[in-house]
């Protein structure tokens, strides 16, 4: 009896005591997660889920302190790509699907202040100080940052439109269950 | 020459007696030609003519943008009356970019390129740019520009051209026509395209059930040793470029690869001729020929027409409707689209215009799988409709990619045979489609990425400049200080 005990006792001292010098010499400085999760956020650092870049948003998703869906511009594709990650279950009923978008500004009201070109994280507004912008929409990712600092309010979002190019057909309808 | 068996394959009624004993027939030049930017698969072309501009036959009015497009040409003398956006012949009827020319009778040729005197002497960038500039786009239905294809001998090591005259849709009987009737045309394009692609030998494969159009071609064929006539086992899909390479030759085309990549390049007969007309007469593609069939017209027959001419009026030529279409199809009835309208133009990849009636569209209400597995049977890529339709019913397109439907090359034989009327091709359409999708938005994604970084190393770069450029002014402003307080001092 004395010897189970103080066998295990050993042993268990042992362990620990490998087990807590592991912990101190092989830490990790980095939750290796936090990467992996930023290397799936869309990397535009625009700001709308609350934090202040992806990184921040990854270490956020990381500790499980903000939830999958937080990222607007990633859109469902990023929601279900983090969620099979971090082995949750996305909930998609708050989540609204919207169609892409890209800022637009209106030619007849922009009067060339440039802190639209300063706040676009893409660098997707060309023009200069008192001359005409414009959005470069190939590049426009939609993160509406330049929106609200129009003094004019010349911007505006606009749809992506759907070309011959990018149309395909939509899902067809299946059989209707047959009830006997 | 010894044949290779193809995997599945259906037999479907052919029904291309109504058109294919009837010679080709010229259309008279209609009242207005509506010629879209985007004819082809790539960038659509961009517009060199605005409202206005008076234009000659063979002018070019839209240049090509980037290394795959094609340019575009007035098919007539005349007036452009606009450039704007009109219905595109495409199953979404969305808008396009399209020039509007009132022909002016005269039928002008603008100054033409001057024909290449000797193809056979002339290097193969020669004969790809003149193939480029002439707008040529292959002709079979995909539309992709021929240039593109022309240069595949650059970087393939390539054994064949195969000319493709398989035409295994039903009801067409273009390229069987254009075949009986100018052979020696088609014959003379293959040599030059062959010369150009650096390919030794030639095969034309034809179909056994176009009897006419194979002795044609053998006989144009006789004098060059290098070119093959091959009549092809009559077999729904002969005419897709993998599977006539395979019952060819006996080389399966590796998934996702290119048939040039085991050393075969497939051009349509139709574009065949095309390059002839480019190479020796310098003529851009301005025309082709277009099967108008099915059983709601009075008249079908095979029609020589312009690109831009309008559907209504090519239909009102050939006799109009003998009975109201059930449904207006774009190309053959396997694989064609729906026409959005009749106010569309003909393009140049569009091969067949057919009016079928109720009983020819044969539709039925979907009911239940019940598992039979014909579909998995008669698939000629070897995939499991059942089963990718099934994953693709819940959205599981990544199921989907896996078992192979971006393989699917979409011939419909599966929606064909299915007892149960399940769109199977529709459901394979539809995951191609969102699946492409996703892999754009994946691509913008990392585009934007780079951006960001980019942007990031920008504001960077300008601060660390400015931050140097303080300390160049301050280490000046020190300099200086002392030599001001020696000069109060002195």
């Amino acid at each position: 009896m004395l010897l189970a005990v103080g066998s295990l006792a050993v042993m268990g001292v042992a362990l620990g005591g490998i087990l807590g010098a592991a912990a101190r010499f092989l830490a990790v400085e980095e939750n290796p997660l936090e990467e992996e999760l930023k290397a799936m956020l869309p990397g535009s650092q625009c700001g709308q889920c609350g934090f202040v870049g992806c990184g921040q948003a990854a270490a956020a998703l990381a500790r499980g302190e903000a939830p999958v869906t937080l990222c607007p511009p990633g859109g469902k594709a990023v929601v279900e790509a983090l969620a099979k990650k971090l082995g949750v279950t996305a909930d998609l009923s708050e989540h609204e699907e919207k169609l892409p978008e890209h800022a637009y500004i209106i030619e007849d009201l922009c009067i060339g202040c440039t802190r639209c070109i300063r706040e676009c994280s893409v660098d997707a507004i060309l023009g200069a100080n008192k001359l005409m912008h414009a959005v470069i929409t190939d590049v426009c990712h939609g993160c509406k940052k330049c929106v609200p600092v129009c003094p004019t309010d010349a911007i505006i979002m606009k749809p992506i439109e759907v070309t011959v190019g990018t149309w395909h057909w939509s899902k067809p309808e299946a059989a209707q269950p047959v009830v006997h | 020459m010894k044949l290779f068996p193809i995997r599945g394959g259906i037999h479907p009624d052919y029904r291309k007696e109504t058109t294919c004993e009837k010679a080709i027939v010229a259309m008279p030049m209609p009242s207005a030609l509506h010629i879209p930017l985007q004819q082809h698969i790539g960038a659509p072309a961009e517009a060199l003519v605005k409202a206005g501009d008076t234009v000659k036959k063979g002018q070019l009015i839209a240049r090509s943008q980037g290394a795959i497009s094609a340019p575009q040409h007035a098919p007539t003398s005349g007036t452009v009356v606009a450039v704007t956006d009109e219905t595109a012949p495409h199953p979404s009827g969305l808008p396009q970019a399209t020039i509007v020319i009132e022909p002016d009778g005269k039928d002008e040729w603008a100054e033409l390129p001057a024909p290449i005197a000797d193809p056979f002497a002339a290097d193969a960038q020669t004969i790809a740019n003149r193939v480029a500039e002439s707008g040529i786009v292959g002709m079979g239905g995909a539309a992709f520009p021929s240039a593109v294809k022309l240069n595949l001998g650059s970087r393939h090591k390539l054994d064949t051209l195969l000319l493709n005259g398989a035409e295994c849709e039903p009801y067409l009987s273009c390229d069987d026509r254009v075949m009986r009737e100018h052979a020696d045309e088609v014959i003379d394009g293959a040599r030059i395209m062959a010369h150009a692609l650096g390919t030794p030998n030639i095969v034309i494969g034809i179909e056994q059930n176009k009897p006419q159009a194979i002795e044609a071609m053998t006989k144009a064929a006789a004098t060059f040793s290098n070119v093959t006539v091959v009549g092809v086992p009559v077999q729904y899909p002969m005419g897709s470029e993998r599977h006539l390479v395979q019952a060819i030759t006996g080389r399966e085309t590796p998934a996702r690869k290119l048939t040039a990549d085991i050393g075969v390049v497939v051009h349509n007969v139709a574009t065949a001729r095309a390059v002839q007309q480019a190479v020796r007469f310098g003529r851009p593609l301005l025309g082709r020929v277009v099967t108008v069939g099915g059983g709601a017209m009075r008249e079908p027959m095979n029609v020589d027409t312009l690109v831009g001419t309008r559907v209504s009026d090519l239909i009102n030529f050939c006799g109009g409707f003998a009975s109201q279409p059930a449904r207006m199809v774009n190309g053959g009835p396997m694989m064609g689209q729906p026409l959005p309208s009749l106010e569309v133009p003909v393009v140049k990849g569009m091969s067949g215009i057919l009016a079928l009636t109720a009983a020819e569209t044969n539709e039925h209400p979907v009911q239940a799988c019940i598992r039979c597995g014909t579909c998995v049977t008669i698939c000629p890529c070897g995939l499991v409709p059942v089963e990718m339709a099934a994953f693709i019913r819940k959205d599981h397109l990544d199921v989907a990619a896996k078992l192979g439907v971006m393989d699917c090359v979409s011939c419909g034989s599966c929606s064909w045979i299915c007892p149960s009327h399940i769109p199977l091709v529709h459901y394979f359409n539809y995951a191609k489609g969102m699946l492409n999708a996703q892999d754009r938005e994946k691509r913008k994604n990392d585009r934007v990425k780079t951006a960001s970084e980019a942007h990031t190393l920008r504001l960077e770069k300008a601060a660390e400049a400015k931050r140097a450029a303080d300390a160049a002014r301050k280490a000046a402003l020190n300099k200086s200080t002392p030599a001001t307080s020696e000069e109060a001092s002195a």
